[in-house]
């Protein structure tokens, strides 16, 4: 086909929206934490002493750096999602939560005896944090996929990545609710590890359903 | 990053601009426009000799993701380093199709932005062809007219000639392409 033909057959569909539904971000952002709750209340849901805990640091904590991190990869995946938009400086926020995690595993490890940290980095959840994240996180991905999807990323492999990494946040927000082990050392250990398993499948993910 | 001053990249803001908001002849001028920025980009950067390689479809799969990506740009953002991040995307991704890989640096939109002449415009290489069949004073004129983009005052004082004079070889010149060619 001529080019001059092409022009013509684009300028004939001017009209039409053929992406289908494009979801906007703050739709995308109000509709992940709902996903995750929806996988997170049936399945798991807050521990017997929630309000109690809510008064120690060590419980707040998690929900601090959860939370930096679902924010921080959220705004990094916004960035991503169009063409030509700077996201470098987005992707820095998100060594926040890791700076804050690393803080308090510092002053957990003056606080704590040592010969106490190897117990309180096992914990006895960590096969559950292994699970619930990546399934809490699950739907989240994929609506953050879907979202990327009807939008331009020139980087696909990084855009599901960071996608995944937003969906750990999310989800770690609330299994953080329901996981009795407080210590920044599990903390630390077993929520990036759960974590990851999230990155790997949106950068495997995202590598194939993110081209357009 | 291509100057912000170019008022050629400044006119695209605007032609998209109001295509969005319905006026179909702004988009076909949009397009069109593009598809010359692109095809600039395409003949200087993309070895031509390479196999299976044709300008002209870069050039297309590049106008359909900006026309299927077009809601990704929003007003009041220069439309620039948006079309050239697609077209860097699609050029990437045509040359890992042919299972080849290439670097294209960004810096070589503003190349072809800052220096058209160095590149042939319109329909690239045919343009050139067609060019050669002409002789001295006719392809002068055609060139500085059609592929320069010159006035005909502007040509007619390079060449010292009179306008009446410039317009005459740029037609006679005209026709002999179109004779040779065949018109379209």
């Amino acid at each position: 086909m001529q080019t001059r033909e092409l022009i013509e057959d684009l300028v004939a569909g001017a009209g039409r929206q053929d992406q289908g539904f494009v979801p906007p971000f703050w739709a995308v952002a109000c509709l992940a934490p709902l996903l995750a709750a929806a996988v997170f209340w049936p399945a798991l849901g807050p521990r017997p002493d929630f309000a109690a805990a809510l008064q120690t640091v060590r419980f707040d904590l998690k929900f601090v750096q959860a939370g930096l991190l679902a924010v921080t990869a959220f705004a990094t995946l916004v960035a991503l999602a169009r063409p030509a938009q700077p996201w470098r400086h987005r992707a820095l926020t998100i060594l926040l939560p890791a700076l804050v995690l690393a803080s308090a595993v510092l002053m957990e490890l003056a606080l704590v005896p040592p010969e106490l940290w190897a117990t309180r980095a096992a914990g006895s959840n960590a096969l559950i944090c292994l699970t619930a994240i990546p399934s809490i996180g699950a739907p989240v991905l994929a609506l953050f996929l879907f979202a990327l999807r009807r939008q331009a990323p020139t980087r696909p492999m990084l855009s599901g990545s960071v996608a995944g990494l937003g969906a750990a946040g999310t989800a770690a927000v609330f299994y953080a609710a329901h996981c009795t082990d407080d210590s920044p050392l599990f903390v630390a250990l077993w929520y990036p590890l759960a974590s990851l398993i999230l990155v790997a499948a949106g950068a495997l993910i995202g590598s194939r359903v993110l081209r357009w | 990053m291509p100057p912000a001053s170019s008022s050629k990249l400044q006119a695209l803001d605007d032609l998209l601009l109001a295509a969005n908001a319905g006026d179909e002849k702004a988009y076909r001028a949009f397009l069109v426009e593009v598809s010359v920025i692109v095809r600039r980009f395409a003949t200087r950067r993309m070895p031509r000799q390479s196999a299976g390689f044709d300008v002209e479809d870069l050039v297309q799969e590049i106008l359909l993701a900006v026309h299927n990506k077009r809601h990704t740009w929003r007003a009041g953002e220069p439309v620039a380093p948006w079309l050239f991040a697609i077209a860097r995307y699609k050029a990437i991704d045509a040359y890992r199709r042919r299972g080849r890989r290439i670097e294209v640096d960004i810096a070589d939109f503003s190349d072809v932005i800052e220096d058209p002449d160095a590149v042939p415009s319109a329909v690239g290489h045919d343009v050139s062809r067609a060019l050669d069949s002409l002789g001295g004073r006719q392809r002068a004129v055609v060139s500085a007219l059609s592929v320069e983009g010159k006035s005909i005052g502007e040509t007619a004082k390079k060449l010292d000639m009179s306008e009446g004079a410039v317009r005459v070889a740029f037609h006679r010149g005209l026709a002999a392409i179109a004779k040779k060619f065949g018109r379209d």
